[in-house]
């Protein structure tokens, strides 16, 4: 029973990793650049979310608030690409890189400016409900976030799959300039990834801040994400959510079981190993890509 | 000249056309002109500028200077995704498709300006008919083909957009000569078929000549030359610089050890 009451904890965990380190790829996929501030998106879609629905502040209703923070975090991906990194287009990587890293610094200042570093806590209708089941609780919140990440991968599964719009990001990150050739305009599907990478953050800012205190410093948990999604095999939707899951598994059961600290370093020692062994990560996709 | 000839339509028209690679100038000054139902070639060798010139017309690298007219319109601006929904297609040299989708979702993507979603499905059909290859791969990933079946897999893609001009960047680039052949029979045959005017570049001479009605000749970013298909194909420049033939040897038995070309 312990050892499933941890599992359970784990994946809950992990799906928070995996959802980070799935707009890390989105973004990897469609620009080729990497958003170092995936893990600040994150924190500053669960400050939005607390700041519509928590008593202190504007205490909207919850179920308001949430679609209201998602969209709003889509909006500011979306603003971010096509506002600064549009007119960044053909520049090097790694200022690219840069600038998200400096992005990270901006987001967690602002947060911490409105909403103070304190930590807080996202009020929501089922705090601290649970099931009891043989000796198993289960928090609502853990049951949720699990459920929500299965949905929304299914979600991004037929998006990716059956929509136009998501058929042609796809395409885009394939082969960006046969895209252009098709067509397809690749300067407005990158905006919309990183809408899209802005609204999972909000879910997974959403899920986090439901289940324990948040704090503006929390973005940086993107290193964390970071690893998942070299894990998984950057570039791989299933490979990040995959790598986070392993991730969250990994810290509950090397802290009960392992010697005191290991939790800390389980995720980047498994990050070295697979690393090690299989350096394209578990779903390494081989076929090199071409620009 | 009888009344009834009707001058041809011009489909595309270039006037002055400078381009640049960061410092350096790849197109110095292109003139050319397109005209409906015809297969264009532009030959040319390694470094001519022939790559250029297309990706300029299809809107990927924007031109210093000159206009490109479409049906008319400048087109010289605009970003490409705009210039697709201006009826111009560009199949770029070495089968940029997308490696991971399967075949069919390529040619899918192929249509992706289009809004008669009902009449795509019937295209599809026409794509498989002309490289019956491709329905056997259908549901096979893109990646996975060979190189032939590739270059199939890029010109039949090209073809869902339904466009009134198809810029063809080196179809030949890589094939054996058999497979050259049969593409180039499929182009031709998709000129007279399908009605699609064809841009066409390529290095190998002989084969462009052979399909095409028309030729530019370009270097070093300049058009040299530019006259009908069999006009080019018996001139001696061409044949010498070209096509391979080696000229007659004069009275002293040796071949001259420079040639030197007529426009230089």
């Amino acid at each position: 029973m312990d050892f499933l009451q941890l599992v359970i904890s784990g994946l809950a965990n992990g799906c928070v990793y995996g959802l980070i380190a799935l707009g890390f790829v989105l973004i990897y996929k469609a620009t080729e650049a990497v958003n170092f501030a995936q893990g600040d998106f994150m924190m500053l879609g669960a400050f939005i979310c607390i700041g519509f629905t928590n008593h202190e502040y504007m205490s909207l209703n919850f179920w308001l608030a949430v679609p209201l923070s998602i969209f709003l975090m889509g909006i500011l991906g979306y603003l971010f690409n096509w506002g600064v990194l549009r007119h960044m287009f053909g520049q090097s990587q790694t200022s690219v890189v840069i600038l998200t890293i400096a992005l990270g610094f901006i987001i967690r200042f602002l947060a911490g400016a409105i909403w103070s570093h304190e930590p807080t806590s996202l009020e929501t209708p089922f705090a601290g409900q649970d099931i009891r089941t043989g000796g198993l609780v289960l928090g609502i919140d853990e049951i949720l976030i699990v459920v929500v990440t299965a949905v929304l991968t299914l979600i991004f599964f037929l998006f990716f799959s059956r929509t136009r719009i998501g058929l042609a990001m796809q395409a885009a990150s394939q082969n960006q300039l046969a895209a252009y050739y098709m067509g397809i305009p690749v300067k407005r599907i990158q905006s919309l990834v990183w809408g899209l990478s802005g609204m999972v953050a909000a879910v997974a800012g959403i899920l986090f801040a439901s289940k324990g205190a948040i704090d503006p410093s929390t973005g940086l948990l993107g290193i964390k994400a970071f690893a998942a999604a070299a894990i998984g095999g950057f570039g791989s939707l299933p490979g990040a959510l995959l790598g986070g899951l392993i991730i969250g598994l990994s810290e509950p059961l090397a802290s009960r079981y392992g010697p005191p600290g290991v939790s800390q370093i389980a995720p980047y020692a498994i990050l070295l190993l697979i690393l090690i062994f299989r350096p394209g990560g578990i779903f390494s996709q081989t076929q090199q890509k071409k620009v | 000249m009888s009344i009834n000839t009707k001058a041809p339509k011009v489909v595309l028209k270039i006037d002055n056309l400078e381009s640049y690679y960061g410092p350096i100038q790849a197109i110095r000054g292109v003139s050319l002109k397109v005209n409906e139902g015809q297969i264009v070639t532009v030959l040319g060798a390694n470094g001519a500028g022939k790559t250029t010139l297309l990706k300029t017309i299809s809107g990927v690298m924007d031109p210093e200077k000159g206009t490109i007219k479409m049906d008319g319109i400048d087109i010289h601006s605009l970003e490409p995704d705009a210039i697709v929904h201006h009826g111009i297609v560009h199949v770029p040299e070495g089968r940029e498709i997308f490696p991971l989708m399967t075949v069919a979702e390529n040619i899918a993507m192929g249509a992706y300006t289009r809004k008669d979603h009902s009449s795509i499905t019937d295209d599809e059909e026409m794509v498989y008919s002309y490289f019956p290859i491709l329905k056997d791969r259908r549901n096979q990933r893109a990646g996975t083909l060979s190189g032939g079946q590739q270059q199939m897999l890029a010109i039949g893609r090209g073809l869902m957009s339904l466009p009134k001009l198809m810029l063809l960047d080196e179809p030949s680039l890589g094939l054996s000569p058999m497979l050259t052949q049969e593409i180039f029979e499929i182009i031709v045959r998709l000129n007279k078929e399908q009605k699609v005017t064809m841009m066409l570049v390529e290095q190998n001479a002989k084969v462009a000549l052979d399909a095409a009605d028309y030729g530019y000749v370009m270097e070093l970013g300049r058009i040299v030359m530019n006259d009908t298909a069999e006009v080019l194909a018996t001139s001696k420049d061409i044949q010498e610089f070209y096509l391979g033939v080696s000229q007659d040897e004069n009275q002293r038995g040796q071949r001259r050890w420079k040639q030197r070309k007529t426009w230089r």
